[in-house]
């Protein structure tokens, strides 16, 4: 195998969690081939156990499940599972990867995932995906829509359980010979450019901690236990029981840093997502059974990110959840009961006893003794946390160039950070073997495209039980007879889950095997999974847009209580689908060049990061600023406390431009106009030196936030009183004899922030505090500080500086925000402040008085967001096409965004999230045409009568009026640019002779369904 | 089954209001079962003359969901829908029927509470207002 030069075109990701998952499908867009490295029989990681993801409460499994889809389709992904890397050999570009490759006893390409085999295997272990809740056999599937989809037989077991026996009776039971009991342990040496690391990290296991009596009290579980009880498709079906008596609990008592911020573990740091995934199991527990009463008890809410206090705020006034702030001492079983009796000290510090049914507790992620020495095999550097060791000017790239990480590995972290991480991953390795890009690549396939004309709809419907989630309230068998006894209806099944792999290829069977011309796929909404099926229908040689898709789950089973009455519905929905589907035409897919050039607005430190990675990538790049300098906020930040040094930092970046001949640098300049679509926007740029336009195919927004400017406090009426900012830039520049002994500073935090106009956290300040207040005790440590806070944000691996600023007789003192400080002026500035330990009103004098107001986006923002058409938050700062999985797309395709404009963030944060978006935008411009939206309008020329009202109404100047000649007649009528359609069907609204069309949603096929809804009565079919 | 149970059809567009009672599902928010919900890409694409045959074909009410003014995914699509929705009710008049029938209504993504909350109110307005009084099967 060889690459271009020396440089190998394939990469290696190890670790088949989301992070792994997203590197691996942003390399193979952008023409990379990967080898997708995973220790368990299946991809998913983590994110696969989960039930819902906070702040959406989206479905955990079915917004991965599409990605998960997509890595075992892609052409350019080998995965391979029960797979360990032994070893890293090489250099940069060139590097030779040893994996261990258990047997897994079952042949992957012959399983048709039927579970005869488990049906005869007689040997039952404890389910690990389960968590142990349940059980599962030697033989199986280690979770129900795994991929790759397939069984594995467990030979090891553990020290109490048996495994295998070896009886053959699943071989015997196999009806396609997949079984081998004879596979032994493979080495594969694999030849790559460059390796991603993504191995994750585990969940604390709670035992050692021996008060909290988990192990001991089968009432007292883990949230990843919750998490499972919570799932549909989980041990106890999405009921919530207690493991002790499979009783429903009542009383539900969540613990949070479990295994986090606790030197008695050796974990001094935060694990920065237990306090949202506590809030969201306690929301999602009441809604499952309003009758759970859920109190959480906390240390800090650390609801730092994008959305995370308006949850936090709903779970508390909505959903009316009970948050406690204390630490729990000892837990207590009744042992008649079972119930579970919680010590704690409130804030007063007075003693409670409070019983509950249920303890869950909110266990944090960390470093195995066996993942240390994996890393150590594998030469990482670790910190003092165990974890990757990280650089916050580079946060993804390994110390040994070449090896880039991403996701938990380097610290723990929600999904849509380890999703970035993984695509700035992915951006750095598309910098390093730029030159090998395609050449170990396979095209995409084609597949070839069956004629459907002249013949009578033949529907195929594919209905999809969810596990639960629809065939629990829907009657799917009743519907399935229903359905078979629509016209042209010539088959109809049932799936447990219509999205997994198995069942993909049970539709391109039945297409084949039926001859069916038309698809319907009955499940959820056609958002998440309409890609997939359409892909099936492809490689069944249908034209995938002959696929509809029936929500029957979030408009469906999840919406109406009764049974009864979402089956009766569920039968209509899919009577009015078979009428439009009846009308469906096959659409042909055109393509739209691609400029392969980007713009980047905004010249901050994302901005700058943006430019250079995509020029790293071979991409010509215009960056553009509107002030006269580069750098942003960087201009303001004198010093950090992660090592960061940003006068060094911004010089480096600002000569890596003016190195880089791809990248062209506009200051003092602004964007007035863009217009066009992706692959193809024209842009007016108002420079200094007059107008300039540039063509380009994406777009990427890193205008950033600015510090807001408090007007409480007395702010702006005493000079005493000052921002961050300002106390930074004094404190950069005094010497150790301008404090005087005793001098005191009083920060205080959260202000105008997390509450009512702003009420979001701007997840730095905490840190802000701390780091000005590290260095007032660097000049005098006989400097007095006091920090008032809310909730102390130093999540992740910053809480040591939380830790070190204590040490350092830093003071912190709690306040509420009900119970807000007060401030007076006299000689010095007079802070009341209510100590909840003393239960009285404490009093400093204070010189100096900082407000910690946080970030705020700028106004002026609007004007570009409707330039581009991407939205805003209610906050003002962009929005991205989904929070979890696309956290620096937009929805509209070939715009990108970064950095603070995105919400308040670190530096680190940003350098990784502008990386990120400049592989995505990579992975548009790497090829040279994409395809055409392709809903768009058509017009009918033979009816229209070239009226013109159309033209008017087109929001993006897509169609004109022609006057051509047609069978000797001079005919005037509208011509629509297919690039430039949106597909909004505005025209076809408007168009009073009905000579336009939108492909997909025609004017029969719309009127079909409203007549099939017509024949439809409640209560009985058609 | 005893009480008038309205049949209402929804026309919601696919980026706003179709998320939005997407969410509703997401979120488990219950709402009566009487809406059949039509996706189409912008609000802007209902034509009037799917209102009237709804209507014709027996709906005891039409719904049409779009972006909040300002968010439309196409720029101003529903703005439009609303000058032609507006139209259409004082046509409905002289074809005996009550405006509050056809209700065009702003639902984002993030508002799966209003969603469900529109659909009760409408269910609850239609129920009080009884059945469609236009025979159905009665062709344009
Ligand atoms: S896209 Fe929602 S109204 Fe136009």
């Amino acid at each position: 195998m060889t690459g271009n030069g020396n440089k190998i075109g394939a990469v290696a990701v190890v670790g088949g969690g989301i992070a792994g998952v997203q590197s691996a499908l942003d390399l193979a867009d952008m023409g990379f081939k990967v080898y997708l490295i995973e220790k368990t029989p299946a991809i998913g990681g983590i994110m696969a156990m989960l039930d819902k993801t906070f702040p959406t409460n989206d479905c955990s499994m079915c917004i991965l499940s599409p990605k998960l889809v997509d890595c075992s389709r892609h052409q350019n992904i080998e995965i391979m599972t029960y797979s360990e890397v032994k070893s890293i050999e090489g250099e940069a570009g060139n590097f030779s990867v040893t994996v261990h490759k258990k047997p897994r006893y079952v042949d992957i390409e012959k399983c048709t995932s039927c579970n005869d085999c488990v049906d005869v295997c007689p040997i039952s272990m404890p389910n690990e995906f389960e968590k142990g809740l349940s059980e599962r056999k030697a033989i199986y599937k280690y979770y129900p829509q795994a991929i790759p989809n397939a069984y594995v037989i467990d030979k090891e077991g553990d020290d109490e359980h048996r495994a295998c026996i070896n009886c053959m009776m699943c071989v015997k039971a196999c009806k396609v010979g997949a079984i081998d009991h004879d596979q032994v342990p493979e080495d594969i040496e694999l030849n790559v450019g460059a390796v991603i690391l993504s191995m994750g990290a585990q969940p604390f296991d709670p035992s050692v901690k021996k008060e909290l009596g988990y192990g001991r009290y089968p009432n007292v579980i883990t949230s990843m236990e919750f998490e499972r009880i919570l799932s549909a498709s989980g041990p106890y079906q999405g009921k919530i029981l207690r493991p002790g008596d499979m009783k429903e609990p009542r009383k539900i008592a969540w613990i949070q840093c479990v295994g986090s911020r606790d030197w008695q573990v050796d974990r001094e740091y935060c694990s920065s997502m237990c306090c949202m995934y506590t809030a969201k199991e306690a929301v999602i527990a009441k809604e499952h059974n309003p009758e759970i009463e859920p109190t959480i008890f906390y240390i800090d809410i650390r609801s730092f990110g994008k959305d995370f206090d308006k949850y936090v705020d709903r779970a508390k006034n909505v959903h009316g959840i009970k948050y406690v702030r204390s630490k729990i001492s000892e837990i207590l079983e009744d042992k008649g009961s079972k119930d579970l009796i919680l010590r704690y000290e409130d804030e007063a510090g007075e003693l409670h006893e409070e019983r509950f049914d249920m303890v869950v507790l909110s266990i944090g992620l960390g470093m195995t003794e066996g993942k240390k020495e994996t890393m150590q095999k594998l030469g990482v550097e670790v910190n003092d946390f165990g974890f990757a060791y990280s650089n916050q000017e580079n946060p993804v790239a390994l110390v040994k160039p070449g090896i880039f990480m991403a996701g938990s590995f380097l610290e723990p972290q929600a999904i849509p950070e380890s999703v970035m991480q993984a695509s700035a991953a992915a951006a750095q390795v598309g910098a390093l073997l730029r030159e090998a890009r395609g050449t170990l690549a396979t095209p995409r396939p084609v597949y070839k495209e069956r004629d459907i004309s002249g013949e009578e709809p033949r529907i195929g419907v594919f209905l999809c039980h969810c596990g639960t989630n629809i065939g629990g309230k829907v009657d799917i068998p009743s519907v399935v007879e229903h359905t078979k006894s629509l016209d042209n209806v010539v088959f109809a099944d049932e799936n447990i889950y219509t999205c997994s792999e198995d069942t993909q290829k049970r539709i391109v069977d039945a297409i084949k095997e039926h001859g069916l011309n038309r698809v319907i796929v009955a499940a959820c909404t056609p958002r998440t999974h309409e890609p997939l099926f359409k892909k099936s229908l492809a490689e069944a040689g249908l034209n995938p847009h002959l696929l509809e898709m029936t929500n029957i789950r979030e408009h469906c089973s999840w919406v109406h209580e009764d049974g009864e009455q979402a089956t009766w519905k569920a039968k209509e929905l899919i009577a009015m689908t078979v009428a439009k589907s009846r009308h469906l035409e096959p659409i042909p897919t055109s393509t739209v060049e691609v400029t392969q050039k980007a713009m980047v607005i905004g010249g901050g430190v994302g901005g700058m990061t943006t430019a250079l990675s995509l020029a790293g990538q071979g991409f010509d790049t215009m960056l553009v600023e509107r002030k006269e300098a580069l750098g942003g906020r960087l201009n303001d930040i004198r010093f950090t406390v992660e090592g960061i040094d940003v006068p060094k930092l911004l010089s480096n970046l600002k000569s890596k431009l003016e190195g880089e001949e791809k990248v062209t640098v506009l200051t003092g300049s602004k964007v007035t106009s863009i217009s066009g679509y992706v692959g193809n926007y024209e842009a007016k740029i108002d420079t200094p030196d007059g107008e300039v336009e540039y063509t380009h195919g994406v777009v990427v927004i890193t205008v950033g936030a600015d510090e807001h400017i408090p007007s409480s406090y007395g702010y702006g009426t005493d000079e005493r009183v000052v921002t961050q900012s300002q106390i930074e830039d004094y404190l950069a520049e005094a010497k150790p004899e301008e404090i005087a002994l005793g001098e005191t500073f009083v920060f205080i935090q959260c202000v105008e922030s997390r509450e009512g106009e702003r009420n979001y956290c701007s997840r730095v300040c905490c840190m802000g505090a701390i780091k000005n207040a590290l260095r007032i005790k660097e000049l005098n440590p006989r400097a007095e500080v006091f920090v008032l806070y809310r909730d102390l944000m130093t999540y992740g691996f910053w809480e040591r500086f939380y830790k070190q600023a204590r040490g350092l007789g830093i003071v912190f003192m709690q306040y509420d925000v009900g119970r807000k400080p007060e401030v007076e002026f006299g000689e010095k500035v007079s802070v009341k402040v209510w100590e909840p330990l003393l239960q009285e009103e404490v009093e400093l004098e204070a010189d100096h008085l900082v407000l910690s107001s946080g970030m705020a986006a700028d106004p002026n923002h609007d004007e570009l967001a409707k330039m581009l058409k991407v939205p805003l938050n209610e906050d003002g700062f962009f929005l991205e096409a989904h929070v979890k999985l696309r956290p620096v797309d937009f929805s509209t395709r070939g715009v990108f965004l970064a950095g603070c404009c995105h919400g308040p963030k670190f530096i680190g944060e940003t350098i990784y999230q502008a990386q990120a978006a400049a592989a995505r935008a990579a992975t548009l411009l790497a090829n040279p045409s994409l395809e055409a939206e392709p809903n768009i309008a058509v017009v009918d020329v033979d009816m229209c009568s070239g009226c013109k009202t159309c033209i008017s109404l087109c929001p993006y100047n897509a169609i004109v009026s022609v006057t051509e000649e047609i069978d000797g007649v001079e005919v005037t009528h509208a011509d629509i640019n297919e690039g430039l359609c949106q597909g909004c069907g505005t025209c076809v609204a408007a168009c009073p002779s009905g000579a336009i069309d939108q492909r997909g949603f025609k004017d029969d096929q719309i009127l079909a369904m409203i007549r099939a809804l017509g024949a439809c009565v409640p209560g009985g079919g058609e | 089954m005893g009480e008038f149970e309205p049949k209402i059809v929804g026309f919601l567009c696919n980026w706003c209001s179709y998320t939005g009672a997407d969410l509703a599902g997401t979120s488990r928010i219950q709402y009566p079962p009487n809406i059949r919900v039509i996706r189409v890409m912008c609000s802007s694409s209902v034509d009037p003359i799917y209102i009237v045959r709804a209507l014709m074909e027996g709906a005891d009410g039409v719904l049409i969901g779009g972006c909040h003014p300002g968010d439309c995914h196409y720029i101003n699509g529903n703005y439009k829908a609303r000058r032609r929705v507006v139209l259409l009710k004082n046509i409905l008049g002289t074809l005996g029927l009550e405006e509050e029938r056809v209700w065009i209504r702003w639902v984002s993504a993030s508002e799966g509470q209003k969603f469900a909350d529109t659909v009760t109110e409408m269910v609850d307005t239609i129920k009080k207002l009884g059945p469609n009084p236009i025979p159905t099967r009665w062709d344009i």
